[in-house]
């Protein structure tokens, strides 16, 4: 039944600006985590400076600003374990798999289109 | 006095840093601050960059952005890591001041 209860989607959010300079990392997350409670198929995308919103050892009492980082580490519990990250940004950014807080796919420009392609809804962040 | 040229702008979404870099003169201070800060991480695509115009500036990174942002272990050697008080005396020691937004 299209649309009805129990109908699964699945959801791509597309992250792609540093953590806190905006408000997008923070409001992706929180609808994210929306989506989740809604037991949707979610998927997370970093790309571009996106990948910043996973990287380890932010410490944010210095700008007094929340440090949602280790949110990412608890979605594992809502069972969003499908987080994506551009290999190209990574690169550019001289950051390694290593440098992340969370376990990951790495995956080329490619990947990811493919990965974009196949999603019924994605939301951009 | 010379100026002090700001940038907080993360340098691979915007052309903030670039542009700073193309318009300061010789002598000139820079002080990365918010997402400013990721241009002072070693290893990146704009670290030559910042690392070639090092002989003529001194470069500022304000360290709770810094911190802030993970990029603690990361600063190019050479970058001066300030807290806020120390973004206050920047200020008051240099003739003017440009943000580069």
């Amino acid at each position: 039944m299209e649309g009805g209860p129990g109908v699964i989607k699945k959801f791509m959010y597309v992250n792609r600006k540093a953590p806190y300079g905006t408000i997008y990392a923070l409001e992706s997350l929180e609808v994210v985590l929306i989506a989740a409670a809604f037991d949707q198929d979610v998927s997370l995308a970093f790309i571009d400076d996106g990948v910043y919103q996973i990287a380890k050892g932010q410490r944010t009492k210095g700008i007094d600003v929340k440090n949602f980082s280790p949110t990412y580490r608890a979605l594992e519990g809502y069972d969003i374990e499908k987080l994506y990250v551009a290999k190209e940004s990574l690169e550019q950014r001289g950051l390694t798999e290593d440098d992340l807080l969370v376990d990951v796919q790495v995956v080329s420009a490619a990947e990811m289109a493919d990965l974009m392609d196949q999603q019924d809804v994605i939301l951009s962040f | 006095m010379t100026m002090l040229h700001i940038v907080n702008k993360s340098p691979f979404e915007r052309n903030s840093f670039d542009t700073c870099l193309k318009n300061a003169k010789a002598g000139s201070a820079i002080l990365l601050i918010e997402d400013g800060v990721y241009a002072a991480a070693k290893g990146t695509a704009v670290t030559e960059q910042l690392k070639k115009v090092m002989g003529n500036h001194a470069v500022y990174a304000l360290w709770p952005d810094v911190e802030a942002r993970g990029m603690q272990d990361r600063t190019i050697e050479g970058i001066k890591l300030i807290d806020y008080s120390g973004f206050v005396d920047l200020t008051a020691e240099h003739s003017n001041v440009q943000s580069w937004l």
